[in-house]
């Protein structure tokens, strides 16, 4: 898939002079849990339409049981009232289910600069994974390795790198 | 896992894949069951934080519960949306013979070699199962087999690594793979028994017998693999779905449930 083709996947922009606007809104709106990236960069932001009983916003978790989703629905609620939408509600979808391939180009630079190395393009369906090299994002090194597949949040794993010695997290492929 | 989101963030069934999808009786009830066996595993994966042998398994667990309890949440809230529960109503407030998950689930995580065995045949089993459900001709359940069976990739990865590991370090840590294996795979039967839950769904729900032959092809390849032997224990009687269960879920049920009893109503 083409890289503009992701692109319109990821962040559903709507056309509408309203509605875009308060997607512009919403898309303030970061990730608790890596305040660096929005939910537009993310691609958890899916859509934004005006109906009957106000402002429905969609989102998608980026895992199931991921906490951030309650405080993200929380502050999209609050960012939107202040601009004086009363009604607003927040739906969860699950499909299509979110990728990592959805996270943008900036959003990608944002997590190096914080220090989370960002994820590669995921694998196809396989039985193999093969671990290729995740960079460093303190120093640029190649030679690093997974100490965790787990980490922190479920969507990092804690990687240490061997040049520099630095602990850092690494967006795991999803 | 101690749940403490707060109940006035709880999914209602309307924010569930947006549509607001009602399920009928008999999907609820199916979806039910299949909640039920990820809360109760869930439950049990959050008996091992601050237990496990190293931070890194503590994490770990941790966070494969979690995904486990995202995927219950989901299950449950679309069950309830049929009799106007939430998720919090089903999870808290009814008794033993009412839960409907498979006895696998809710088996004692005993050492840390059984808590991989049970956790090894249980993501071989969601992933054959979340694989089918993703066609399912329900959108709710599709979307949720959907987004689970990418988080169970990682869970099998996880799982088969600690076996090779176990299974192929010390004597002492093979005889523990060893015996894990032995005590989980009495549960296997059961897991791939017909759903009574599902006999008139079809299209909607998938029949655990049928995945029967992915677990047969890939598990014993893996336990062989790690230098272990196939187990021959004796199958228990099984019956999760119709509300049998051992005696060990009372206890897991009573610590989950006993703060949402104390306060009914209460949001923190």
């Amino acid at each position: 898939m083409s890289d503009d083709a992701i692109e319109q996947i990821a962040r559903p922009r709507p056309s509408g002079t309203l509605e875009s606007e308060l997607w512009d809104l919403a898309a303030t709106v970061v990730d608790p849990e890596v305040p660096v990236l929005t939910i537009e960069d993310l691609g958890v932001l899916r859509s934004v339409r005006i109906s009957d009983q106000g402002v429905i916003v969609q989102i998608t978790p980026t895992y199931s049981g991921c906490p951030a989703v309650d405080a993200m629905r929380d502050d999209i609620v609050a960012v939107l009232n202040k601009a004086g939408h009363s009604e607003v509600m927040v739906q969860v979808v699950l499909a299509p289910a979110w990728t990592t391939d959805w996270l943008s180009q900036s959003g990608r630079d944002k997590l190096e600069e914080y220090g989370i190395a960002a994820p590669g393009p995921r694998r196809t369906d396989g039985v193999v994974s093969l671990g290729l090299g995740v960079r460093c994002p303190h120093c640029g090194s190649l030679h690093t390795r997974e100490a965790a597949r787990f980490g922190s949040t479920s969507c990092k794993a804690l990687y240490v790198c061997q040049r520099c010695q630095e602990p850092f997290d690494y967006f795991k492929e999803h | 896992m101690k749940s403490s989101h707060v109940a006035s963030t709880a999914i209602t069934p309307e924010s569930i894949a947006g549509a607001g999808a009602i399920a009928s009786e008999a999907v609820a009830l199916y979806a039910l069951g299949l909640g039920d066996d990820a809360l109760i595993l869930a439950q049990r994966l959050g008996e091992w934080i601050t237990n496990a042998p190293e931070l890194e398994e503590d994490v770990a667990l941790g966070n494969i519960g979690l995904d486990q309890l995202g995927h219950a949440r989901s299950l449950l809230t679309y069950a309830g949306s049929a009799w106007g529960k939430t998720e919090d109503d089903l999870a808290y407030f009814r008794g033993e013979p009412e839960f409907r998950n498979r006895q696998l689930f809710e088996r004692p995580n005993g050492d840390f070699a059984q808590t991989i065995a049970r956790q090894l045949i249980a993501s071989v089993y969601f992933d054959s199962l979340y694989r089918e459900l993703s066609t399912s001709t329900d959108p709710t359940l599709a979307a949720i087999a959907a987004k689970a069976r990418k988080e169970v990739d990682y869970h099998l990865d996880h799982s088969v690594q600690w076996l090779n590991r176990l299974g192929g370090g010390t004597e002492f840590s093979h005889e523990r793979m060893q015996r894990g294996l032995d005590i989980m795979w009495a549960c296997v039967d059961e897991l791939y028994s017909a759903d009574p839950l599902a006999e008139d769904l079809k299209g909607i729900s998938v029949d655990p017998q049928t995945l029967r032959a992915d677990f047969d092809v890939l598990v014993p390849r893996l336990i062989t693999d790690a230098g272990l032997q196939i187990p021959t224990t004796p199958q228990s009687r099984g019956g999760g779905r119709l509300g049998q269960h051992s005696e060990s879920l009372g206890p897991l049920l009573a610590e989950m449930q006993v703060l949402a009893r104390a306060h009914p109503g209460a949001s923190w």
